[in-house]
Order: C-alpha cells, then structure tokens, then sequence
C-alpha cells in the first residue's frame, strides 16, 4: 500500500498552548481515514498543516509525496478540502459557487460547464442552482459544499467536521456519497466527533489535547481498550448507576432511556459482576444481558485513563 | 484566468451588495454637491470698511460701484491701516477697500493705480467671494476705462491671517483624491477581512490561487470603481462647477492607477491586520482623517508645521493632490510633476512590500 500522508512528530503550539502535539500517522491510498476528538483537541489544526495553510512548530509530513512546510503549493492543487463552516459564498448562486471553485482549481474553461451541470444533476442541486447559497437549508449546503470541494476531482480529500449541524437524512446519503468517492480511489482524511460516523470509517485516529491516543480500524481500537460492555433494566436506574460509577473495574455508566450501559475493564464476567455489584445496595435487575463494545465506549475509556494519569502525574511527582 | 474568475466573482458580490455599490457611487456625487455649493456660494453682504487715501471724486466712484455689486455693504470709512486692523480683530469688518492717495491723479496722468483690497482671511468663503468681486469689477472697469484711453486700474488683494487661501477651485480636484483615497482603502480592507469573518478565505488560500491572483483578481474590480469615482468628480466638476481640465485627462487617469493601487495596497495592508469588517471600516476611518489635515485639501500644506508636513509626505494623497490640481488646474504636463510621480510610485512600492510580506497564503 502506498502512503497518502504521513507525519513524524508533527506539531504546532500558539503561544503557550500546544495544539498539536507530536503525531505520527500513515493514512494510505483508498482509505476513509477519520480523526475523532473533542471540541479543541486540534483536529482542525492538524488538517490545517497537512493541507499546507499552517506551518508546523516542529515535526514534518509528506502529502502525496510532498513535503507539507516546503511544498504546500504544490500539495494545494491535489487536494480538496471542505472546512469547519461549510465555507460557501453566501451571495452567489449555487451554480455561481461551482464554476468558482472549477475556476479556481484551473478546470479547463471548455470543460467547466459540462462539470457544473453533471455535479448539479449528481447531487440534486439541479432545480436550486438559481438559488442563493446563503438561503440553503443545512443538508444542502453541506451538499454544495462538498461538490464545491470535490469539483476538481482531487485524489485526496479533507473534510473537517463535514456533518455538523446536518439532519440524519442528509448525514446518511452524505456517506453514501463519501463511500462513493473512496470506491473510486479517493482518499478521504475526515475529522468528526460522531462516534457512529466513527465506525463507518476504515481506520481512527483519536485525538485528545493534541496527542494521539490511538490509530486503528474501529474493531482493532475497541479490542484494545479490553472492554466488555453490559446493558440492564433496572428499577431505581440512578441510584444503580451510582453503585456501579463508584466500583473498580467499571469504566463508564451511562443512561440510554430505561437502559442502563455499564462498561468494564478488565473484568473476567462482567454480568455477574454486575448482578453482584447491585445485590450488594439491594437494586433489583429487570433484564441483563453482554452487548457490543463500541467505539464511544473505546473513546470515553481512553479520555478517562488520560484524565487520571494527568491527575496522578502531579502526585507522582511531588512523593 | 484565476485571476479573472476572481475578479468575475467579486463583480457579483459587488452588484449583489446594493449598499456598498451605492455608497461608491453616491459618496463622491454627494460629496461634491455638498463641498462644492457649500464653497461656490456667493457670501454676500461683506461688511467693509473703506480707506479712501485719495477723497476725489474718482475713488468715490471706484467705491460706490464696488459697493454696487452687493458682495460689499460699507460700513464705514478709516483713517489709517490701524483702525482697519481693529475693526478686522473687532469683527466689525471683514474687508478693507484702501484707494491709493495717487487713484485719481495717476489715472489721469496714464499710470495704473492699484487699489488695495485687504481681506479676513479667517473665513475662505469671504476670501472666495470679496477677491473674485473684486477683480471681476475691477477687469471691467478697467476694460471702459481703456475704451477711454486710460491706463487700466489694478487691484492688489492683500489676504491677512492666512494668506494661502483655496478657491472653489481647489475643491474638486481635491475630492477626487479625496474621495477615492476613502473608498479604495475601505472597500478592498473590507473585500478580505469579509472573507475571514465567513471562512471563504481559508477556503482559498487552501486552493492553487497564488498569492498575487488573489491579490490582483480581488481588486480589479475596485480599481473600476475607482476610476468611475474619478470620472463622476470630474464630470460633475466640469459641468455643474465650471472647473475644467486643463491639461491632459489620459495623463491624469495614468497617474491615478499609481494611486488608486497604493490605496488598494494599504488597503489589503489593513485587511491583515483587521479581525472583522467594523475593525477594518475603523482603521480605514483612522487613515482618512490624517489624509483630510495633512495632505493640503484642508489646509495648506507650505503653512504646515514641519513635523505634520513629514507626515504629510508619507500620505499618497498629498502628492496625488498636487498632480490632479496640477493637471486639472494648470494644464502641468509629466514634466512638472515629476517629482510628484515619484513620490508616489515609491509610496505605492512600500504600500505594497508591506501588503505582500503580511498577506501570507497562511493562517495565522
Ligand atoms: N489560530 C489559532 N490561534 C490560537 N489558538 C488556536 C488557533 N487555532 C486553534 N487554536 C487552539 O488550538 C486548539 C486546537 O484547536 P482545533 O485544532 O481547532 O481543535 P478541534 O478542531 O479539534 O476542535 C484549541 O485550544 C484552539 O483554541
Ligand atoms: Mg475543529
């Protein structure tokens, strides 16, 4: 397989605050390769420098070969990308939009408006080519906005947080139509922090505080997290999960309407762990049973353990 | 090609944002009317006072025809020049009429006496009006006195407190700098920052465009709107004020694309700096009103202290404001503004090394 990009130690700090701090990661050709992470946890950043707009502070990486500090320009004319905000012009018409963005990735002037028009009838923006981008609704400027980005056909594309703020529906054919492209050889580099988007990705990488915590399928990720995870009916669901937040070897208790989703670590049999775990504060168990690790649960567990070696690190110190 | 996809695309947003594409228009046209009426009224009524040195009937005469006109009502007569100063500081008087003690004399004897017209010149607009009055009457009297066969009379206006005065004149060369020196550094500061406020210039700086096609393609445009500025300044100057251009209009537009790009420059300048569109409207403010003190449209740029002429200097608007007064005014050829042109080229290639250092196809 061939490497689409890859860094070493890449990093960025403004000021202070260190943004990105020294990942190193290989996303091959083909694949749909997302980074998960928290609001501020310098997914943004890190596309930013891969698509050559931001100068790394440290580190280096190579995008289709080129070096990203060096050769940002040439990176440029390969690459789509699709920013946080869907970044359209709100003043010009949809139709306006595309031939900008052919005009500006240099597609051939006579091949401009076979393009535009084969785009709009591909993604349905055909009877709203007339309208403003400004008065789309969400799905349709996310649509738009990846047409725009993709209009030149770009063997690799970034998208950053491309379905925030987009309904189910559109979210869904949205990823019809990434799976589309990566079927025809694109790559797609995608940032999101929708954990089931997560795993219809190829491989993760998570971000947290600019580090990476892990890279892998989403089945590879889970896996090593050690994680088995029950769901329960039971009565008085607070009070239970309370029992079960404060018991070594839980890692997560979380709430799905009357069900309750307990994670373990390390733990040979979690459900009659559980059961052994509620008897003792007298909490009767409707229904148990094992379900699937995610990778939420994956990504929750690895932001805790995070949490508690950044809190046991002062400590450590300090004896 | 970019470059005109660029172009083509602002030309869009520009028709699309009414306001704006109004204000361009609207701003130099109200401009002038309100300068130019404001100035080109006729102040009548000047209270005068009148030094008659001669006391023939002659200068009586000469008065009594001044008075006629109506731009002078007589509000008394002087003895000496210190009881004109003092009706000058009392207020009571803002022109003096001195008729030379010779008037009568040297008129019949075939020289030209010159009466003397002494002017408050803390007030441009009586500065305006008493000098022109003056000197129209004075050429037609001097025209029937010469079917007579005397000498003509001359006139000596004499303008105290601030003897540089501007005429009317002066007005509509001015605002074309003036105005275009507005409007250039605005509208491209806010063009780019309005583009980072949306997160459509990541968006393209993320593109192949090069740095100059961005740069090039995104004020073409404005530099149009510049030069239609320029010709409404000048068309209305030459048809509804009477001033008209007297030297070359190809040299002058010529000239203009030095200074419109070095506003457009400083302009982009301020877009690298501005966080939002009002930043920018700010800082676009801050650079006008230097521009207005210290370029010379206001006041006159010899009687300036030294510092505020050095800064003066830096402004391309004080040279731009030479060449067009230069062109319009006295029909200057290149040859004469030399000088002139130079200055703003090298203003203009530091407007723009500095635009191009701070605007980086990067984030920062
Ligand atoms: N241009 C910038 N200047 C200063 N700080 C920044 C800048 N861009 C991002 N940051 C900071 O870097 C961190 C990572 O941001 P970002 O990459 O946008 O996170 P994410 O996309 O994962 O939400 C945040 O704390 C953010 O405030
Ligand atoms: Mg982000």
């Amino acid at each position: 397989m061939t490497a689409i990009i890859e860094t070493r130690d890449l990093s960025r700090r403004f000021g202070n605050l260190v943004a990105v701090a020294g990942i190193s990661l290989r996303v091959e050709q083909g694949e749909i390769f997302g980074v998960l992470g928290p609001n501020g946890a310098g997914k943004s950043t890190t596309i930013r420098m891969l698509c050559g707009i931001l100068d790394p502070t440290s580190g280096s990486g190579t995008v289709m070969g080129f070096d990203i500090a060096r050769d940002a320009e040439r990176i440029k004319e390969r690459i789509g990308y699709m920013t946080q905000r869907f970044s359209l012009y709100e003043d010009l018409t949809v139709a306006e939009n595309l031939r900008f963005y052919a005009g500006i990735y240099s597609v051939a002037r006579s091949e401009t408006k076979a393009r535009v028009e084969s785009t709009l009838e591909r993604t349905g923006l055909a009877q709203r080519r007339s309208q403003l981008a400004g008065t789309l609704s969400g799905g349709w400027k996310q649509r738009l906005a990846l047409a725009c980005s993709t209009i030149h056909q770009p063997p690799l594309l970034f998208l950053d947080e491309p379905t925030a703020g987009v309904d189910p529906m559109s979210r869904r054919e949205f990823w019809e139509q990434i799976h589309q492209l990566a079927s025809a050889g694109t790559t797609v580099l995608m940032t999101t922090h929708y954990m089931d988007e997560a795993e219809r990705c190829h491989r993760l990488a998570f971000i947290f505080k600019g580090r990476l915590l892990d890279v892998g399928t989403p089945e590879q990720i889970v896996a090593r997290r050690k994680l088995r995870v029950v769901e329960l009916d039971v009565d008085r669901a607070t009070e239970a999960a309370e029992a079960l937040r404060h018991r070594p070897g839980v890692d997560e208790v979380a709430h799905y309407g009357h069900m309750l989703r307990v994670a373990t670590y390390d733990v040979r049999d979690p459900l009659a762990f559980t059961r052994d775990a509620l008897a003792d504060v007298g909490i009767e168990i409707r229904s148990l049973r094992e379900a699937r690790a995610d990778v939420e649960d994956a990504f929750v567990s690895m932001v805790r353990a995070e949490a508690q070696e950044a809190a046991a690190a002062p400590a450590a110190r300090a004896s | 090609m970019r470059i005109s996809v660029i172009a083509w695309k602002e030309l869009i947003q520009l028709r699309r944002d009414r306001l704006t594409l109004g204000m361009a228009v609207a701003l130099p046209v109200m401009q002038l009317l309100l300068f130019g009426y404001a100035i080109n009224a006729d102040v009548r009524h000047i209270r005068t006072v009148v030094y008659d040195e001669d006391q023939t009937a002659a200068s009586r005469d000469l008065v009594r025809s001044l008075e006629a006109t109506g731009t002078y009502d007589i509000v008394g007569n002087v003895r000496d020049h210190g009881e004109i100063e003092t009706s000058f500081q009392s207020g009571d008087a803002r022109v003096a009429i001195v008729v030379p003690a010779r008037y009568a004399a040297d008129l019949g004897a075939g020289r030209s006496p010159t009466v003397g017209l002494l002017v408050d010149g803390s007030d441009p607009q009586v500065v305006g009006s008493a000098t022109s009055t003056a000197s129209s009457l004075v050429a037609a009297r001097g025209a029937e006195l010469a079917a007579q066969r005397t000498p003509p009379i001359g006139i000596e206006p004499n303008i105290l407190y601030n003897p540089d005065q501007r005429t009317a004149l002066n007005i509509v060369p001015g605002l074309v700098g003036v105005i275009l020196t507005m409007t250039m550094v605005m509208l491209t500061s806010m063009a780019v920052v309005r583009e980072r406020e949306r997160g459509t210039l990541e968006q393209l700086i993320v593109s192949p465009v090069r740095n100059a096609e961005l740069v090039i393609g995104k004020i073409l445009p404005y530099i149009a709107i510049g030069y239609l500025q320029m010709s409404l300044v000048l068309a209305l100057g030459r048809f509804v004020f009477d001033v008209p251009i007297l030297g070359s209009v190809p040299l002058l537009f010529g000239i203009a694309a030095l200074f419109i790009a070095a506003n457009l420059a400083l302009g982009l300048s301020f877009s690298t700096i501005a966080k939002t569109q009002q930043q920018a409207m700010q800082m676009s403010m801050f650079f006008f009103l230097p521009n207005i003190l210290l370029s010379g449209f206001m006041f006159p740029y010899e009687s300036m202290p030294a510092p505020a002429r050095v800064l003066g200097n830096i402004l391309p608007l004080t040279h731009f404001l030479r060449i067009v007064r230069g062109i319009v005014l006295k029909g200057s050829a290149l040859r004469h503004l030399y000088g002139e042109v130079i200055w703003l080229a090298a203003i203009l290639a530091a407007f723009v090394l500095f635009a191009s250092l701070r605007f980086k196809k990067k984030i920062t």
